[in-house]
């Protein structure tokens, strides 16, 4: 007992004397709030490229086999004379999917939120490990640099779709793309899991053991709900992935036949037998529905609390909420079938798998309609964070309709592997969760570098990315609807399609201005850092614990003793109360009751 | 989520609400981790095996060696021993933990020793299954669907009549005339490196096969009455042989596999070739931790929660054993 007495008091010391040196402050930082800076950062950038990926492929969507001096400068020697070429078309789509998936969206959004929130929000020092959490940091930033070194591998890098289905990446020989580019898919993914295993272990251990005093499992925000659960679905989900993974590589480099069976290549004969890819993509699909998730949840999570805290009014059902994050994490793992309709799947099997899909959209409603009826006679605030908040509930109920007839078999397979798909799975966990990590950026950046971020540009940046994002991917349904397939590098050759050559360039001229557009918030938040307004304490006026600690960061969070705890996170306009708001650390007053949630 | 019970009242506050370190937590939800990657490899199995539910191979005429004694037919009693050797290791650790609760060094230091031992035992063991499985004793020809055709002849045995398995060596014809050439690039012919040539072509094994009558050809599918592998007639193994052997294979590897499907070799391989990784880290950890406790660092921390971490790792790899050694040596 007297070890933790000790640590209690070197913990109270944090604050005051800590020698830092540029090294350990900026570099290998083991503050919880400085990495998470280093995840939005490198998320970002990554987010950048996988951006210009987008738009260059759209580009050639819209106009195919036409010169282009973008891709001439950007692409060299992919596009002769500006024509792109179609291998690197599909190395483009491949590596914007794996980039957006686990680089921006999981890293760089659970990767920081769930870094900087889940000690200011509980009550604590620092993570429960701030090595490994440096460690998982860095190796994130490793695998980025594998796979973007991956881009200027000679034959081009992998190509075969994010989600790597054998036999074009478990043959190093069956297109330009699964050779080496391949093995760096590989490896950099695999030292992605490691990091994100790193992470997850973290997170759930400090939710766990970490809370300050009277902060329970029930007065924790939503968003440290939504963080716990996404790194239980990370250590569940992501170990399968490395599983296939690991089977893969035995099969591309050490002959076996796992995933592989009677196959020609250019006339050879190869010698494996046996093997299926639909095991590959079970194992994948066990990650991969959800990782979905894990894209998502931290996003509900910062909306739940930008929305309660920016409509003044307590988040309507809070259990229910946490309850419906629980269902989702335990369906996320029953549902990966759906994507294997048309796998040669045995079609029982299908109507097993639609009947747990469709279950999903219950919890998936029911936090809707909760968002929905926070809002409902709110005091509504509306900025920016809270925009792009709403704009999350608008892309989620958008894309959660079209993920109803996806998840059905019969249905699904007539738009399976079309446009419709691309369109629903963007709206609802790409862009979806892109709102998410707007808004949380919006309401957090004063606690991250203790400045606001201008708020006109962020009405600019939210109303044409929403506009724009909602021209690209609302055609796409009827495009999808009309057969046309996804990953295609040209529809020219199918008279077919012809009629929508026009809807493609009305797609793509959105997809330009919808991603030029992010360098208004590019500027926004890179200015304001250094010339934003300086932040009060508590700009949005809300309850959580992050507010109680000084602009300034300091090492240790609270320069004194850490704040306990007395009522829920969501104590807006409380009768009885002078203000309209009630911070957790505040004492109950005298014959007050704390709500019944 | 046992933590959500907490409802209600509040508790005490900024350390172990759930009376564990973070260390000990973090070793627990690991192991959920590692459980899953094993989970995901052992439904691979499963599903694979399941697919070739007609011709996987019989663990008990696989796995029949025992060291030091040859020529003995004893399925399984190696296995066994290497797996009551993890179990015992799994034991002694229970007990190092225990000593470590009483902060008794000694008891703790042997413990920890005999525990290394058992994992080394079991390492040095499965190094010899996986090389008697390499190396293999009977041989078979591959087909060129992929199947394998096996030798033998039916004995007398307890009054009954058992298929006993003849190795090719003994009575293929070695056709010591034959010309090969030797593919050299000084000789002009182009060349691919291709290892070593099999030891036998099919046409010597034919010949051999003619020569004894008694000899009859053993397929790889499995007669679902009587659960034993199906054998040919004397004429339609002479058939089967001449029409569709391709390649002479003795034991395993990668590629090809004498004791059936190539997928069983390929899991085999790669399951307990994954485990024993496991394994090997553990004795490496369990080394370190060992010699920690002879230098008297937990000792002065008055705390052997190290031991205890360890501890954790190592039982889940002796858990993880069990469900390989069930779903690969026992069903």
């Amino acid at each position: 007992m007297s070890a933790h007495a000790d640590t209690h008091a070197h913990d109270d010391d944090h604050g005051h004397h800590h020698k830092e040196t540029f090294v350990t402050k900026y570099i290998f930082s083991q503050d919880h709030k400085m990495i998470a800076k280093q995840y939005l950062v490198t998320g970002t950038i990554m987010g950048v490229i996988g951006i210009l990926m987008s738009m260059m492929f759209r580009m050639q969507i819209a106009w195919p086999e036409e010169p282009n001096v973008l891709f001439e400068a950007l692409l060299g020697k992919w596009a002769p004379g500006g024509v792109m070429d179609a291998d690197i078309y599909l190395a483009l789509v491949t590596i914007h999917g794996t980039i957006m998936v686990f680089f921006v969206l999981t890293a760089g959004l659970s990767g920081t939120f769930s870094n900087l929130l889940i000690p200011l929000q509980i009550g604590a020092r620092d993570m429960a490990s701030g090595f490994l959490n440096m460690v998982s940091y860095w190796l994130f930033f490793l695998s980025s640099i594998i796979m973007l070194i991956s881009l200027f591998v000679e034959a081009g890098p992998a190509a075969a779709g994010w989600t790597i289905y054998p036999p074009l990446s478990a043959l190093p020989m069956a297109q330009g793309g699964s050779g080496m580019g391949m093995t760096l898919w590989l490896v950099s993914m695999a030292i992605f899991i490691a990091s994100s295993l790193l992470g997850s272990l973290n997170y759930v251990v400090t939710v766990l053991n970490l809370r300050t005093k009277g902060m329970s499992m029930t007065r924790l925000p939503l968003t440290i709900w939504a963080f716990f659960v996404t790194a239980i679905i990370g250590i569940v989900s992501f170990p399968v992935l490395l599983s296939a993974a690991l089977l893969l590589i035995m099969d591309r480099s050490f002959g076996t036949s796992f995933f592989l069976s009677d196959i020609f290549i250019q006339g050879e004969v190869l010698h494996y037998q046996g093997g299926s890819p639909v095991l590959f993509e079970h194992l994948f699909w066990f990650l991969g529905h959800p990782e979905v998730y894990i894209v998502i949840l931290p996003a509900m999570g910062l909306v739940s609390e930008i929305m309660a805290s920016n409509s003044r009014k307590p988040i309507f059902g809070y259990r229910a909420m946490i309850t419906s994050i629980l269902a989702i994490a335990f369906l996320s793992t029953i549902v990966w079938g759906h994507h294997m309709f048309v796998s040669g799947m045995n079609p029982f099997l299908g109507s097993v798998f639609t009947f747990t899909t469709l279950l999903i959209a219950i919890p998936s409603a029911v936090k809707a309609f909760n968002w929905i009826t926070t809002l409902w006679k709110g005091n509504l605030q509306m900025n920016p964070a809270m925009l792009f908040s709403i704009g999350f509930v608008s892309t989620f109920i958008t894309g959660g309709l079209t993920g109803i007839i996806l998840g059905d078999s019969a249905l699904d397979i007539n738009v399976h592997d079309t446009y419709f798909v691309i369109a629903h799975f963007h709206l609802v966990m790409g862009i979806s969760a892109l709102y998410g990590m707007f808004a949380g950026i919006y309401h957090w950046y004063p606690k991250m570098y203790g400045r606001m971020l201008n708020k006109n540009l962020g009405y600019i940046h939210f109303w044409i990315t929403a506009v724009c994002a909602y021209g690209v991917f609302f055609p796409m349904h009827f495009i999808g609807m009309a057969g046309l397939p996804r990953r295609y590098y040209t529809n020219s050759n199918f008279p077919l399609f012809d009629d929508l050559a026009n809807v493609n360039v009305v797609i793509t001229i959105f997809a330009l201005i919808g991603g030029v557009v992010q360098l208004i918030y590019l500027y926004n938040f890179f200015a304001s850092m250094y010339y934003g307004k300086k932040a009060e304490q508590n700009p949005w006026k809300a309850t959580t614990l992050e507010w109680t600690t000084p602009v300034e960061h300091v090492h240790g969070n609270w320069p004194g003793e850490i704040p306990h705890v007395y009522r829920w996170a969501y104590d807006y306009s409380k009768p009885g109360h002078d203000v309209d708001f009630v911070p957790q650390n505040v004492p109950l007053m005298e014959g007050e009751e704390e709500l019944q949630h | 989520m046992s933590t959500a019970v907490v409802e209600g009242k509040t508790w005490g506050g900024a350390n172990e609400p759930l009376k564990a370190s973070y260390g000990k937590m973090m070793m627990w939800f690991f192991i959920v981790s590692d459980a899953l990657t094993f989970s995901g490899f052992l439904a691979a199995y499963g599903f694979s095996r399941f697919k070739f539910i007609d011709a996987w191979p019989i663990a008990d005429e696989v796995f029949t060696h025992f060291p030091f004694l040859h020529g003995v037919n004893a399925p399984m009693y190696y296995v066994a021993f290497m797996t009551f050797i993890l179990i015992m290791s799994s034991v002694t650790m229970v007990l190092a933990v225990d000593a470590g609760h009483h902060l008794n060094k000694g008891k703790v230091t042997i413990y920890m020793f005999l525990t290394v031992i058992g994992g080394i035992i079991f390492l040095g063991s499965q190094a010899w299954e996986w090389n008697t499985f390499i190396k293999g004793e009977y041989g078979a020809v591959q087909t060129k669907g992929g199947n394998i055709l096996q030798f033998g002849e039916y004995v007398e045995q307890d009054g009954e009549q058992v298929f006993k398995r003849i190795a090719v060596k003994d009575f293929a014809v070695v056709d010591t005339h034959k010309e090969r050439t030797a593919h050299e690039s000084k000789n002009g012919i182009w060349f691919q490196s291709e290892g070593a040539l099999p030891a036998f072509d099919v046409n010597e094994i034919y010949k051999g096969l003619e020569a004894h009558e008694n000899i009859l050809v053993r397929t790889h599918y499995i007669d679902e009455e009587t659960g034993d592998k199906i054998v040919l007639s004397r004429d339609h193994s002479l058939k089967a042989l001449k029409n569709n052997g391709t390649l002479y294979v003795e034991g395993a590897n990668l590629h090809v596999n004498e004791y059936g499907a190539p997928l069983f070799a390929d899991f085999f391989f790669f399951i307990t070739g994954f485990h024993g990784f496991h394994v090997l880290s553990g004795v490496i950890i369990n080394i370190i931790i060992f010699f920690n406790v002879l230098l008297g660092t937990y000792e002065r921390r008055k705390s052997y929660e190290m031991v205890e971490k360890v501890g954790l790792y190592w039982h889940f790899v002796d858990l993880v054993w069990v469900f390989v050694f069930t779903f690969f040596y026992l069903v």
